[in-house]
This record gives structure tokens, C-alpha cells and sequence, in this order.
């Protein structure tokens, strides 16, 4: 007869969180920023086809790390989730926020009652309409949801991407000098990362109803070749883009 | 709502009719109506690259006018086009779940379905409809568009059944669909080029309005045209209402000095 241990839940909490934390961390990180014409998503991915990067519905993108198997399976969900809520009642009552709060609910309900956790970090992206600012909702493995209107970073080394990128970000700048920041933030400057390396996409405004684009490879070079120098390397002094807010 | 996760074994895949059946929300309700609108012409053909699609916009119920300016030819995704012709609610609610169908397909596994696939499954629609059709709420669509893996402009049409035919070069519907395709016959040739091909199906809309009073012909007082659109490589593409309104008063003008001549000829010295 075995008799089960008592196990404090502060401890099992603290086993799941350190069990999904160590694994999210080594996936490679997505950054997401705001830019002139929308949002624009990059990850570090040499695969074509399983991506981290996907469309939900006409404003609304979704990014994942972590565990493809399990987020990609967040993210079918989200697809079925706001088609059918856009032929219910109309496309324009399908919104990101009461979806990143599903994924909330959903990722809380597994961390706590479940073995184990989901091994994802996931964020929601929405282009807004008229004046209001552009949301970026950023869901954590058990569920804590938080919301950004600038930049959103998910993933391994978060917190130094994060640093880097605050640095440059400005409010309103073009895609090729977002593009170009967002590459900085994720290698550092000490590795260069061609077209073949990267998953690039935007939500934009000028793409119609579905905003949402993949960025080829061959745009993509013309883009690598558009952005400014580095100006967040290391000796140069800040500039005119140095102003965080 | 409640975030969408099936077990494996569950998931209705990228489906979204049958998504919405274990939702438990019916896609294309029963319902017992009686009064209903309907007859229409619409047609498509073929040309060089890609094909054109038109259809008139008046919805009758019995002998009175329903609408004036209904919409029968809608975007179906970005390569394709679908016309209705039939009964007017039902139609719209199939199409509607037909576009939500292909973006749905398209997100959740990541490449678009072939156009082939997407005739397909439009024939489902239109066969789960058939008890409705038998009730007689039929719904007849038409549906071309451009295939980008053989590079050309492809036509189905379909009966109420849901059988649907490849057709080669055109093909028209609707209780004008005729005389429409009467004037098709006549006028169509092999490649021909986009302007042509849409002045051919203005007259063939013209025609089939002039004969068949269940089809609505350009409206100059309330300025409503029909509805034009070009599939081809570029993708859908509504003609523009102001050129659809030239090519109208054009032909009524040809007609017009025609007929002129005609009475002319005619009269007794």
C-alpha cells in the first residue's frame, strides 16, 4: 500500500511554473511592434511551413513559442473561434481582447488542473479601427494576460530583447526601421540573420478586409537592405530614436 | 462562447460546416418560408485570362419587385466568384457560409483549397440544401474562377441536387438564363480579351432583362447597373459601376440609332 505524499500547493505550483518557464525559454523568441501602417510580427524560424506566425481573422494575428504541437493547437482554436463568431453575429463583433481571454482562461484551467502545463507563451495582435491605438495582448503559460500598445517580446531571453528593443522603439516608424530594430533586439548585433532565418509578417492597413501578410523572402531582402544601419549598437549614442518614453 | 478544443478524435478539421454542427449551432437553418424572392439571371464566361461574371439585381416575389438593387455575384475568396440564382435568403446564407468556408480552410491548414475543391464543396452546400429545394426554396449557384496551378478561368455549374458541371466556355442561369446564353452563343470566341468579354455579358444581361420579367435591366432612373466582376490572375475584381453604367448606355444608344434607321427604312415616302 502506497500512500500519497502531501505536496504543498504553493510547491506544485512552483514546479509547474519552473517546468514551463525552462522549456518556453529555450523556443525561439517572437517580437511584435507597433509600426506606421499596422503591426508587424518576427521570429526567428528557418521552417516554411510550421509556423509561429498566423492570421485569425480580418484584424487579428496570433504568435507563439514554446511547444509547436500545443500552440498551434491554441491557434485552430482561435481560427474557429472568431470564424464562428464573425457568421453568428456580424465580422465586425470579432475581437481580439475576448479572445486573449479565452487563451487566458483556457491556459489557466490547464496549469492548474492538469499534470502539466501548456509549454507556450502566446500573443494576441489586433489592428484597431479608427483612432484607437493598436492592441497587442500577451498571454503567459498559466494564463496571465497582459496588454501592450508598443512592442510585445514571447519567448526565450525576453527580458534582454526586451531591453534592447525599448531602446530603439519609436512610435510611428516605418516597417523597414522597425524591421530592422526588431532583428537587433533578437540577435544582439552579434549574428546576422538573412531572409531564410526569419518568419516575418504584418498586420496592415492597406491590405484590405484580411490585414493580415506574410512577408516574402524576396521583399524581405528588399526590406534587410532598406532598414538603417544598426543605430542601437553598442558605441553609437543614442540619436534621435533614444527618447524612451 | 467557449474556446473551440476538441480531442483529437473530435476535431472536425478544417471544416467549418461541420464546425458549427458540433458547436451545436445549425449552419443552414430549416426555416418554413413561403413568401420568398427569387428569379435572376446571372452568367460567366471565359476569356483570355480568366473569366467574367455578371448578374442582374432585381428580386421578385410572385409578380411584384422585391428589391432593386440585391447583390447575386459575390466574392468567394480571392481567385473565385460564386452567382446565386433562386431563392434570395437561402442563396445569401449558402454563400456567406461558403466564403467563411474557404478563408476558414485556407487558415487552419495554411494553403488555400484547390478550385476544384472549392466546386466541391459548394456542390455539398448545395445537396444538404435539397430538402429545401424539394419544399421549393431551391437555390442554383454558378461558380467560376481563376486556377492558379493550371493558370486558366474555370466554370461549374449545378443543379439543385448538387451535381455540378465543368462547362467549357460559358454558362448562365436564372429563370433569363436563356436568353443569356443565347447571346453568349452568338457573340462568344475563343481568348478573347477582358473588355470584350464584359460587353458580352452587358448584352447578354440586356437581352435576357428584355425577354425574361423576372430579370432586372439597367435601372437609369435610380441609376442601378448589374453587377460585374473579373477573375484573373490578379484575383477578383468588381468592374467599376461607373463603366458598367458606360457600356449600358452605350448599347441602349446603339440600339436606339439601330432601331432609328430601322423606322426610317421603314416609313412610307
Amino acid at each position: 500500500m502506497s500512500m500519497p505524499f502531501y505536496v504543498a500547493p504553493e510547491q506544485v505550483m512552483k514546479d509547474r511554473a519552473e517546468y514551463a518557464q525552462k522549456n518556453i525559454a529555450r523556443g525561439r523568441p517572437v517580437v511584435a511592434t507597433t509600426y506606421e501602417d499596422g503591426i508587424l510580427m518576427a521570429a526567428e524560424n528557418p521552417s516554411r511551413s510550421l509556423h509561429k506566425i498566423s492570421e485569425i481573422y480580418d484584424r487579428i494575428a496570433f504568435a507563439g513559442v514554446g511547444k509547436y504541437n500545443e500552440y498551434d493547437q491554441l491557434r485552430v482554436a482561435g481560427v474557429r473561434h472568431a470564424d464562428t463568431k464573425g457568421f453568428a453575429f456580424s465580422r465586425e463583433d470579432v475581437d481580439a481582447r475576448s479572445l486573449a481571454n479565452l487563451y487566458a482562461q483556457y491556459l489557466n484551467s490547464v496549469f492548474v488542473h492538469e499534470m502539466k502545463p501548456l509549454e507556450v507563451e502566446i500573443l494576441v495582435a489586433e489592428l484597431s479601427i479608427d483612432q484607437r491605438p493598436d492592441q497587442l495582448y500577451h498571454v503567459a503559460y498559466e494564463g496571465t494576460i497582459t496588454d501592450e500598445e508598443r512592442f510585445a517580446v514571447l519567448g526565450g531571453d525576453a527580458e534582454t530583447i526586451t531591453e534592447r528593443f525599448e531602446r530603439s522603439w519609436q512610435r510611428g516608424w516605418d516597417l523597414p526601421s522597425a524591421l530592422g530594430a526588431a532583428l537587433q533586439a533578437l540577435t544582439g548585433g552579434d549574428r546576422t540573420l538573412g531572409p531564410e532565418d526569419l518568419e516575418i509578417a504584418v498586420l496592415s492597413r492597406r491590405n484590405g478586409r484580411r490585414t493580415f501578410r506574410r512577408v516574402d523572402n524576396g521583399e524581405l531582402g528588399t526590406l534587410l537592405a532598406a532598414a538603417p544601419a544598426p543605430a542601437g549598437a553598442p558605441g553609437s549614442a543614442g540619436g534621435p530614436e533614444g527618447a524612451g518614453d | 462562447m467557449a474556446l473551440p478544443i476538441f480531442s483529437p478524435v473530435d476535431d472536425p478539421g478544417p471544416d467549418f460546416t461541420s464546425l458549427l454542427r458540433k458547436s451545436g449551432m445549425p449552419a443552414m437553418p430549416h426555416s418554413e418560408g413561403i413568401s420568398v424572392a427569387h428569379a435572376t439571371t446571372v452568367v460567366a464566361l471565359r476569356f483570355a485570362d480568366g473569366v467574367v461574371m455578371a448578374g442582374d439585381r432585381r428580386a421578385t416575389e410572385g409578380y411584384s419587385i422585391a428589391h432593386r438593387a440585391m447583390d447575386k455575384v459575390f466574392p468567394a475568396d480571392r481567385w473565385s466568384a460564386v452567382a446565386i440564382a433562386g431563392a434570395a435568403g437561402p442563396a445569401v446564407e449558402m454563400v456567406r457560409l461558403f466564403q467563411v468556408q474557404l478563408e476558414h480552410y485556407e487558415k487552419v491548414e495554411g494553403v488555400s483549397l484547390s478550385l476544384e475543391g472549392k466546386a466541391n464543396q459548394l456542390a455539398q452546400m448545395v445537396r444538404e440544401h435539397l430538402p429545401m429545394a424539394m419544399q421549393g426554396l431551391a437555390v442554383v449557384p454558378l461558380f467560376a474562377g481563376y486556377d492558379l496551378r493550371r493558370q486558366v478561368g474555370r466554370i461549374y455549374t449545378y443543379d439543385v441536387t448538387g451535381g455540378h458541371y465543368e462547362e467549357a466556355d460559358f454558362q448562365a442561369t436564372g429563370s433569363g438564363g436563356r436568353d443569356a446564353r443565347t447571346t453568349i452563343k452568338l457573340g462568344f470566341r475563343e481568348a478573347m480579351r477582358r473588355n470584350d468579354a464584359i460587353e458580352l455579358a452587358i448584352e447578354a444581361l440586356y437581352e435576357a432583362a428584355d425577354e425574361d420579367a423576372g430579370t432586372g435591366g439597367p435601372d437609369l432612373v435610380r441609376g442601378i447597373y448589374p453587377l460585374v466582376a473579373v477573375v484573373d490572375a490578379e484575383g477578383f475584381a468588381a468592374v467599376p459601376e461607373s463603366e458598367v453604367a458606360d457600356r449600358f448606355l452605350n448599347l441602349i444608344e446603339r440600339r436606339r440609332s439601330e432601331r432609328g434607321s430601322e423606322s426610317a427604312r421603314g416609313e412610307p415616302q
